[in-house]
């Protein structure tokens, strides 16, 4: 029973990466790598089950926390242009949606 | 009991299986980055709970569930965070959705091939 949710935890992540290559914007590629590390937690906790180990879940804690951070850095990054500004100061004009 | 319990595992697993197809599905044919993000949520908070709560049966009243629970709040958590600053970002840099209005209009009464 663990292994179809784990096939079917693989199915989506793969549907994510296809999202992030296609794209068309640099957002569309932040959502889909962030589904990919939600997916990432769910599927380290299922093999956990799955291969009866489930100290797994250890690691699923901290890379849940790690995606967190990352994702909001990465937003802030391509926000302000920089992670030391904060939202009161003056952001770096920004280029519109579409990435290079 | 044993059989109770696993029979509703099977079905909050499967049940998590199925919106994880339907969020996958939807991330890659949804038209704008909002609409996916919707997409994405569903994902994020139903079939990971699904599939977390059906882990929990599995596991039983240890510690494992107790860990269980502490992912499922914190995704329960970040997921509308990290999801409400994707979209606020995206709005701020000027990306707006697709709307009816944006839909091509008609010309001379005569469609141009699409509904």
């Amino acid at each position: 029973m663990f292994t179809a949710a784990a096939i079917a935890l693989m199915i989506t992540m793969a549907f994510a990466v296809i999202r992030a290559f296609v794209g068309p914007t640099l957002y569309d590629r932040i959502l889909a790598v962030n589904m990919f590390g939600t997916k990432t937690v769910l599927i380290i906790a299922v093999l956990g089950f799955l291969m009866g180990r489930p100290e797994f879940l250890d690691i699923a804690l901290v890379y849940a926390l790690i995606n967190f951070i990352g994702v909001i850095a990465l937003l802030k990054y391509f926000k302000y242009g920089n992670l030391a500004i904060g939202p009161g100061e003056a952001p770096k004009s920004i280029e519109k949606g579409q990435d290079t | 009991m044993e059989d109770v319990i696993d029979i509703v595992s099977w079905i909050c697993l499967i049940g998590g299986s199925f919106f994880l197809f339907v969020g996958a599905i939807g991330v890659l044919r949804m038209p704008d980055i909002y609409t996916r993000s919707h997409a994405v949520g569903i994902t994020d908070t139903l079939a990971a709970g699904l599939i977390l709560i059906g882990l929990m049966f599995q596991a039983g009243l240890t510690l494992v569930t107790v860990k269980l629970v502490m992912i499922l709040l914190f995704l329960l958590f970040t997921s509308p965070t990290s999801s409400f600053a994707l979209n606020h970002t995206a709005w701020t840099s000027g990306l707006r959705p697709i709307l009816h209005s944006d839909a091509p209009v008609e010309q001379d009464g005569e469609t141009d091939g699409r509904e």
